[in-house]
């Protein structure tokens, strides 16, 4: 436990977040609950959560260019460096816990039985990895940019360059999934999904600038991609629960 | 003008996609082998304390399809309700599972512990409930939920009780189909629609 630890979970501000039904993507609308969501304060069930150890990592988890291939051969594409920091709402790091992400291939192709785009499968890249941030609350991973895709949303649907995100914090009320797109990607305004973000300022959180401080030359190019999940409410009197 | 708040607003979310399982689960994915070791594999190891318990059943849409594309996890105290990694926790309960609805029946299982009861602030006492969260293609924020037992006494339940139409209390239930066995499905919109947290 850190000493970000006590107090109820600060409210999800669902301004900030999309709404569950959206026409224009076309799967919420059958996939989207009807009924309000029923609010209360946080319990001990969402104030704590699984916790996983550096053990779990394999030597080369945060490294998709070489994972699939355990070291043997790098994958194909535009060689990048993503890294950032989780914060929670206080500004404060998330430090020790699991980060994922998956993603398609530099041809817009996923490594998934159910995936039939016609763009071939790289075999140097599976295209999934995974690490634990720092005491900083830091995280890095080595890829390659995915490429774009079509979907079967309207007639001519495309997602942008997108990676996948899953974050853990320190307790279950924090899970959050999202997706990370890149710096000038010109899809990223033609987006049903991106677009069920109705706040500009929310989406352009999702979006990871160009970083040279941390490209290495001749080497890879670097984005740069902060995430801050749920705070938890401090005060003087409120950081013990009764018969806990 | 007024200060300007110095505190952060969360990531938003964007749903899972269809393929969440290559990065959560890569052997469902058919990519076995892409970690040594996946996480959420199983709530528990042998020699958990309590009753085994197996709970099936289907994520269902509006129209009353099984989504064959979801993907759940479930977060949850041992048989004596102490949260895995307090004092005295059941050592072999880790709490936390990751399941998928099957791709080509759209059933899910989760095999566990039953729970023992939980306290809420002020010493209120939760019944033993497993909480859940639900991700999946069309879903854009991940869905929190419960799943409660028939065979508990769930009458002074705080959650439960705030609910106003007594009548969906029952989406959060899980009946006993046998021994050790429950059904619960999830209903994410129309008829009998699960209560779905925001907590």
């Amino acid at each position: 436990m850190s000493d970000t630890d006590h107090g109820p979970l600060i409210p999800r501000n669902r301004d900030a977040h999309p709404p569950a039904y959206d026409i224009d993507y076309k799967t919420s609308v059958p996939r989207s609950p009807r009924w309000s969501l029923l609010s209360m304060e946080s319990t001990p069930s969402e104030e704590t959560g699984p916790r996983f150890g550096h053990s779990l990592l394999g030597e080369w988890d945060n490294n998709l260019i070489m994972n699939w291939t355990r070291g043997k051969s790098p994958a194909v594409g535009e060689r990048i460096l993503v890294h950032g920091r989780v914060l929670d709402e206080n500004g404060r790091p998330v430090p020790d816990t699991l980060v994922e992400i998956w993603q398609a291939n530099a041809g817009g192709r996923y490594r998934h039985k159910k995936d039939t785009y016609f763009a071939p499968l790289d075999p140097n890249f599976g295209g999934c990895g995974r690490t634990i941030t720092d005491e900083n609350g830091y995280y890095e991973f080595l890829t390659i940019r995915p490429g774009a895709y079509p979907w079967p949303n309207r007639a001519n649907d495309w997602r942008p360059m997108h990676i996948h995100f899953s974050i853990f914090g320190h307790s279950f009320g924090q899970r959050l999934i999202s997706q990370m797109y890149f710096e000038g990607d010109p899809l990223i305004n033609h987006c049903p999904i991106a677009a069920t973000i109705k706040d500009r300022s929310q989406l352009d959180t999702l979006v990871a600038p160009l970083d040279f401080s941390k490209s290495r030359p001749l080497d890879f190019l670097a984005y740069k991609f902060d995430i801050v999940l749920r705070g938890r409410r401090q005060t003087m009197f409120e950081n013990k629960l009764e018969g806990m | 003008m007024v200060q300007k708040l110095d505190t952060l607003i969360e990531t938003p979310s964007q749903t899972a996609g269809p393929y969440v399982h290559i990065g959560c689960m890569p052997t469902y994915a058919g990519n076995a082998g892409a970690y040594d070791q996946e996480i959420g594999e199983s709530p528990i190891a042998d020699g958990a304390k309590g009753e085994i318990i197996e709970i099936t059943g289907e994520v269902i849409d509006g129209t009353g399809w099984a989504l064959r594309d979801a993907m759940l996890e479930s977060w949850q105290a041992d048989a004596a309700g102490k949260f895995p990694g307090s004092d005295g926790a059941d050592p072999a309960v880790n709490g936390f599972c990751r399941f998928a609805a099957d791709a080509e029946t759209g059933k899910f299982t989760l095999r566990t512990v039953k729970p023992g009861a939980v306290p809420a602030r002020g010493g209120v006492m939760q019944a033993p409930h497993i909480s859940i969260w639900i991700v999946a293609r069309g879903i854009n924020v991940g869905l929190q939920s419960r799943i409660y037992f028939e065979d508990e006494d769930n009458s002074a339940d705080p959650l439960l009780n705030r609910i106003e139409q007594k009548n969906r209390v029952e989406t959060l239930i899980a009946k006993k189909t046998g021994e050790g066995q429950y059904a619960f499905n999830v209903v994410l919109q129309g008829e009998n629609e699960t209560v779905f947290l925001d907590i």
